[in-house]
């Protein structure tokens, strides 16, 4: 009996091992290694031959022109870590309040459902150059159009906003985050199909027990919101957290430039170490947001 | 004085007019919000509809809001000739197609392995996975595409034949290889949702199988896959549109081969109309085409999709 226990865990091991075969190979040859290599050539220089390609170790040339001698790197760098810390945070936010919304039921709740994950397959970075609001603004200044009137609306929302907020006392440097936000809702919600589709399922996964346990206690909706609902779903802010990071370093401007040193310049190694700098930039950050957040994190079980 | 008071606390009491109030306002917000929020994501979809239809004339027509006054197929058909859509469209399915295909088995099977078939260092593999998801592509880059412009099967080829190696840019062989070895685009992530779908299905289904005398291999295919229908349908419509929308590595290994979202990269070269806002009209008709087809594919996948993500299991 014992035995044959055993040989069933074996053959699951190895049927494990059988399936993930695939994975090991792939892992091994198209990311490990290449790894390695990236790493290496950030060392050198790299000369293309007849056949084949010879490297030349350089030491840290590579990574010293980067700092001292590029003109574009260290700028759109910090653009995109600047850009990304104002942009998680009101991501993370507006899809958690999406997520609550959409999990309600009301009429018309599969159709709204359907519109708010659209923007999951229709964002592309081919499509992002080519924005519709780019061809309203060129009919404004075409001087006329049906789309025109929609772009100065906006504008014009945004202002009032700002008025009315700097009005109420609250510090300049907030309103002016707060009305940038209300101006790129259209970028804000098509980042953040996949985080409202994470948090949509999170919520469906609250047993209602706890819902029902808190109402007869006599919570209101704002207690049940914090004491209940947040705290279940601090897991998957840390999940979204981390996707959404990725997400948006992964349309920094950086990718175009360590493109151009590959592919028009021709300097492998100097892509190299621009993609290495990148790499160790978006881990240092991700690292501290994991670290700082998942203190935070509750789990129920 | 007592009357109406009384009768007061009784209404209160009965109707709850405090409680159906708060109940009406949120509901009145609610609906705002989200047909707002609708409008935001249809909006600019309505106008790339209606622009690509209106004719030159139109541009400059401030009465023209929404329908063409003059009504056109000619942005359209400029656009399907300056991108070559019916090849570009052709080569796209092609390879949205078969990597979908491919990653849906190789990163469930993979998954599964992690889920249930747990082996030997299986735990330190699995975050080598994650690890994957974090590393962004370009750091590998110029490795992978001298392993494809060089490739020699991983070193099989010169001992097996006379070539040293073979040039696979600029054929969809890349394509098919990472996402057979499940390296593909965001494969990493795909393998997450499909593990974490996979503990969630009920041990007793597969033991139970196993006991009726199905191996492992047939336990999976025909139990368990069946049952994560709902991740397959996440994963492959992810997966379609991902690499559907997909500039970066279409870019790296295809030069030459047409492909929807490098054509439309290059488009505005390819336009010789001297007005740079019938170019921009033309490029939006451009972007429309390309997005035609997932939104046709959208509206049959949706329900599903919208439905499963109750259970797609995405969550920790």
């Amino acid at each position: 009996m014992a035995k044959k226990q055993l040989s069933l865990e074996e053959k699951k091991a190895w049927t494990g091992v059988l399936f993930a075969t695939p994975l090991i190979i792939g892992l091994i040859l198209l990311f490990i290694l290449p790894l390695v290599q990236s790493l290496r050539y950030s060392f050198s220089s790299i000369q293309l031959k007849e056949g084949g390609f010879s490297v030349v170790y350089e030491g840290f040339s590579n990574y010293t022109s980067l700092f001292t001698t590029n003109p574009d790197y260290p700028r759109k760098l910090t653009e995109s870590v600047v850009n990304m810390v104002v942009n998680v945070p009101i991501i993370i936010i507006f899809s958690l309040f999406a997520a609550m919304l959409l999990n309600q039921k009301f009429r018309g709740r599969a159709f709204a459902r359907a519109v708010f994950f659209l923007p999951v397959i229709l964002t592309s970075s081919a499509i992002a150059g080519i924005s519709i609001s780019f061809f309203v603004g060129g009919m404004t200044m075409g001087g006329a159009g049906g789309g025109a009137g929609a772009g100065q609306e906006s504008v014009m929302k945004s202002v009032e906003l700002k008025k009315l907020l700097l009005d109420s006392g609250l510090a300049p440097s907030i309103v002016g985050y707060l009305t940038g936000a209300v101006d790129r809702i259209y970028d804000i919600i098509s980042a953040s199909g996949v985080q409202i589709l994470i948090f949509l399922a999170g919520l469906q996964s609250i047993s209602t027990s706890l819902y029902e346990a808190s109402k007869i206690e006599g919570a209101t909706g704002y207690e049940i919101f914090w004491k209940v609902t947040f705290p279940m779903m601090t897991p998957l802010i840390l999940t979204n957290v981390v996707y959404s990071i990725i997400d948006s370093f992964s349309m920094s401007a950086v990718n175009e430039l360590i493109n151009q040193a590959a592919f028009s310049l021709f300097d492998f190694g100097l892509s190299a170490a621009m993609s290495w700098v990148f790499f160790l930039v978006v881990a240092v950050i991700l690292s501290v947001s994991v670290g700082l957040i998942s203190r935070k994190v509750f789990y129920y079980d | 004085m007592k009357l109406p008071a009384s009768q007061f606390n009784l209404f209160v009491q009965r109707y709850q007019p405090v409680e159906r109030g708060k109940l009406v306002a949120w509901i009145a917000l609610r609906t705002t919000l989200v047909l707002g929020f609708c409008f935001v994501i249809l909006f600019p979809l309505f106008l790339r509809l209606s622009v690509a239809f209106r004719s030159k004339a139109d541009i400059y027509d401030p009465t023209v809001l929404w329908i063409p006054r003059h009504f056109t197929w000619d942005n359209i058909r400029l656009a399907i000739q300056s991108i070559d859509y019916p090849t570009a469209l052709w080569h796209t399915v092609l390879i949205a197609c078969g990597t979908t295909l491919i990653q849906l088995v190789s990163c469930s099977l993979a998954a599964y392995a992690f889920a249930r078939l747990k082996f030997k260092g299986s735990g330190l593999l699995f975050a080598l996975v994650v690890f994957t998801i974090v590393v962004p592509p370009q750091t590998i880059m110029i490795p992978v595409y001298m392993t494809y412009r060089y490739f020699d099967l991983f070193g099989l080829v010169p001992l097996l034949t006379s070539h040293k190696s073979f040039n696979l840019i600029d054929t969809f062989w890349p394509f098919f290889i990472s996402s057979g070895t499940a390296m593909g685009l965001k494969n990493g992530l795909y393998i997450y949702i499909f593990r974490q779908f996979f503990r969630g299905v009920p041990k007793e289904l597969e033991e139970a199988a196993l006991v009726d005398g199905s191996g492992l291999i047939r336990t999976f295919a025909r139990i368990v896959a069946p049952n994560a229908l709902p991740a397959f349908i996440t994963v492959a419509l992810f997966s379609f549109v991902w690499q559907w929308n997909d500039s970066y590595y279409v870019s790296l290994f295809l030069s030459r081969v047409k492909v929807l979202s490098t054509e439309l990269m290059g488009m505005g070269m390819n336009l010789k109309d001297p007005d740079p806002i019938y170019q921009l009209m033309l490029l939006n008709t451009g972007v429309f085409l390309m997005m035609i087809p997932l939104l046709i594919l959208y509206i049959f996948v949706q329900r599903h999709f919208v439905e499963s993500v109750e259970r797609t299991g995405i969550t920790g």
